[in-house]
């Protein structure tokens, strides 16, 4: 029979976050992975946020697959077929070592990733799903169960790192099964450009990056977003929303996708790329509300499965990674201290948590989802009269600045009362505050 | 009893996705497997394993990655694996590589007497059929190409009785031991690793051996400088704009002279010769080659 300290099932950021930092400490840990290797079931844009890795693994700098390190972020508020309105923010201060933002390569990074985690001590072995958990006769849980053959395996602590569909835990009764309203569905691609055309069509060079989110009505009124991103020398480029919404309109999300990449504004920066994967994946979305139970008499909750996403900035692997390493934490501190790993020792796990920007972030966005989802015009209607706005403005026919303010302010009112305005700001403020 | 089994890493084309708007290929992301042919010779070995204690050790030639592919044999139950990996292999074509194989294998034979040699019919990626007996022939060793089942293995007597798929039927070939022998699909199914086994291949050592652990010594035969064969141009078949036509008809009957009116309306030179090559038959048959209606 075999029996380690910890079980980690999944090998994504959380997981290998979390199989890492035990192993490092010597604990006995099996990582259990479904895909063929680390990384080939993953998805991401893919931004790293270097912090929450350089906390697991100081140097990572000097093995790590880095696509560019990021000196620009983009905001564009875009309808489906003509108008961007956008704002950058560009700080050489960006470009002075050590970075903070890198673009990586999923498939690249969950592979470096693993073998440290293989190199750290950690057994890792692929191609086995874990179908359930083995609890003993007063619930606690001692192992798993694969679907192979003499499959079931025992641990102290069990950590669920399977990422968004969360599996494992819902089947457990653990947590509840992931609803479509908390669940977001996005497609990327990854277009090959050479790196002088990245380079020249962005204005950056060596490993600098840029980075475009995209809001507005590239989603038809869906509630979702959109990005573009530089690789060293290719663009990826992707669209999610809402699953409730997937499923109340009759759009793919390919067919969304291919509507951004024929967007006039973003036509001319992927011309003439060839495409060279594509991909498509769930984010839970339902934010601090939605969290489960993180943890109980001998297992854990990490990552995606937990729900850890901030949306709003778009991060999720640093949380990922950030929750791995707790729980890790929290298990190497329990081991050290001869205590078992029952919920009530466990409990120091979310303790952690909350005094981390994990849940400080999650709870600032908390409104968020419900905001967007109760308000739909804040998708569509504003980014359109921005540029509309913008067109009036900018478009010079002999009528007066106040004329065109004038005509601005009645065509927004007549879009939405005035209290509709400003019932609007104050969600929005409320929301984001 | 001790069996080697020949493997090759190669991109898993059933896993080359299309997208689904623009159809094109995404080359990508496209996950590496064993030979699919040579799990059939693995577990045709497996099987002799399971029935004769035989010890089993898998060798690949290829970059270090290739270790995954050694490790996915020893979880389904291969005993050892063994990478053969060097610079100055890259690049090499069938001879140069079962030169490096055939190499390696006689070291091999040193350590522990070989009996049986295994390969896949071909690989996926080159399609070949070449390693295999390139092999045998290096080795001396018997040959024994597109094998679909082993009949009867005698250790004892260091004989064995193997089916073969021959054009037009199945030979059934006695053979001395030791042998190469190469493995059509169809004749058996891999099995499923179980949990042990996952555990033994995530934990073993796959021993690494580079020119001089495989006992090369003659470099000019190895990777690209003794592979006399190269890769001109590679290109796929141009669809012809040739849209399918419909004959339509009440009865068969109808629809086959519908058929054979259009043929030789549309390749008018067709009918004459048709009749010309007739009359010849009628010819050399003198009557007896007229059709059984006439002659009643
Ligand atoms: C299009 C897109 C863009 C994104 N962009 C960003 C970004 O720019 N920056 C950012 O920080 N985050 C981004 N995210 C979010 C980020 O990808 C996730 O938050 C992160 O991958 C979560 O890591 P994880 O380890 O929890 O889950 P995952 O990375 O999903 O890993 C889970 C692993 O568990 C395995 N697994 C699942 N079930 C089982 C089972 N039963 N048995 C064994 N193994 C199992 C899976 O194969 C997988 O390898 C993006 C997400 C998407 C979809």
């Amino acid at each position: 029979m075999e029996k380690f300290d910890v079980i980690v099932v999944g090998a994504g950021p959380a997981g290998n976050g979390a199989a890492y930092t035990l192993a490092k400490a010597g604990l006995s840990v099996l990582q259990l992975e479904r895909g063929e290797s680390p990384g080939t079931k993953n998805v991401q844009g893919a931004i790293l946020y270097a912090d929450a890795l350089e906390k697991i693994i100081p140097d990572f700098r000097e093995t790590c697959p880095l696509e560019r390190h990021i000196i620009e972020q983009r905001m564009w508020l875009m309808d489906e077929d003509q108008t961007c309105t956008g704002m950058s923010y560009r700080d050489a201060r960006f470009s002075q070592e050590p970075y903070n933002r890198y673009t990586i390569i999923r498939a690249r990074f969950d592979r470096w990733f693993s073998d440290q985690v293989k190199k750290a001590g950690a057994l890792v072995v692929c191609e086995t799903t874990v179908t359930e958990l083995l609890r003993n006769g007063s619930g606690k849980v001692i192992g798993v169960r694969t679907e192979r053959e003499k499959g079931d395996i025992y641990a102290d602590c069990v950590i669920l790192a399977d990422g968004a569909n969360a599996l494992v835990g819902s089947r457990a009764g653990l947590r509840p099964e992931i609803t479509a309203d908390d669940m977001a569905l996005a497609v990327k691609e990854v277009l090959f450009l050479p790196k002088e055309t990245v380079d020249a069509r962005f204005n950056i060079s060596g490993t600098q990056g840029v980075v475009i989110e995209i809001a507005g009505n590239v989603t038809h009124g869906m509630l979702g977003t959109g990005f573009l991103y530089t690789n060293k020398d290719s663009l990826a480029i992707g669209i999610g929303c809402m699953l409730s919404d997937m499923k109340k309109q009759s759009l793919t999300p390919y067919q969304l996708l291919e509507g951004l990449k024929r967007h006039p504004t973003i036509k001319p920066l992927i011309e003439g790329a060839e495409m060279k994967e594509y991909s498509a994946h769930l984010i839970p979305e339902g934010g601090y509300k939605a969290l489960p139970q993180l943890y109980g008499d001998g297992w854990m909750i990490v990552g995606d499965a937990a729900g850890f996403v901030n949306a709003v900035h778009r991060e999720g692997s640093n949380l990922a990674m950030t929750s791995g390493r707790m729980a890790a934490e929290t298990l190497i501190a329990l081991k050290a201290a001869g205590k078992p790993y029952s919920a009530a020792n466990l409990a120091a796990y979310k303790r952690t948590l909350d005094d981390s920007f994990v849940m400080a972030d999650l709870k600032k966005y908390q409104d968020v989802p419900t905001l967007l989802t109760e308000q739909p015009h804040m998708l569509g209607m504003y980014p359109r009269f921005l540029g509309d706005a913008a067109r009036e403005l900018l478009t010079v026919d002999g009528v007066s600045k106040r004329a065109k303010q004038q005509k601005i302010m009645a065509d927004l009112k007549g879009k939405r009362s005035l209290l509709g305005l400003l019932g609007d700001a104050y969600r929005f403020w409320r929301a984001f505050r | 009893m001790h069996i080697a089994v020949c493997i090759k890493q190669v991109p898993d084309s059933a896993q080359i996705r299309v997208h689904p708007v623009t159809n094109t290929i995404m080359r990508q992301g496209v996950p590496a497997i064993v030979n699919p042919f040579d799990l059939f010779a693995l577990e045709e070995a497996l099987r002799i394993k399971d029935a004769t204690g035989a010890t089993v050790t898998v060798l690949t030639m290829g970059p270090p990655p290739a270790e995954e592919a050694l490790r996915k044999c020893l979880s389904f139950g291969a005993d050892h694996a063994i990478l053969i990996t060097d610079k100055v292999f890259s690049g090499a074509d069938t001879l140069a590589t079962s030169f490096v194989l055939a190499s390696a294998l006689r070291t091999l034979n040193e350590r522990q007497p070989l009996d049986l040699i295994f390969t896949g019919k071909q690989t996926i990626d080159g399609d070949t059929a070449q390693v295999g007996p390139g092999i045998a022939i290096r080795l001396g060793y018997q040959l024994l190409t597109y094998v679909s089942k082993i009949r009867e293995l005698d250790p004892a007597a260091r004989r064995l009785v193997v089916e073969r798929r021959a054009e037009g039927g199945v030979q059934v070939l006695q053979s001395a031991l030791p042998a190469v022998i190469t493995m059509l699909e169809g004749g058996n199914e891999m099995r499923f690793a179980d949990m042990p086994g996952m555990f033994r291949a995530a934990r073993q050592e796959v021993e690494i051996w580079n020119r001089d652990g495989a006992g090369i010594t003659d470099l000019t035969q190895v990777g690209l400088k003794g592979s006399p064969t190269a890769v001109a141009q590679v290109f796929g078949p141009k669809p012809k704009a040739v849209k399918a036509q419909r004959i339509e008809g009440a009865t068969p009957a109808e629809m086959a002279e519908a058929f054979v009116d259009k043929l030789f309306a549309d390749f008018p030179q067709l009918e004459g010769e048709l009749l010309a090559h007739l009359d010849q038959l009628a010819g050399q048959d003198s009557g007896l080659a007229a059709p059984q209606g006439e002659s009643a």
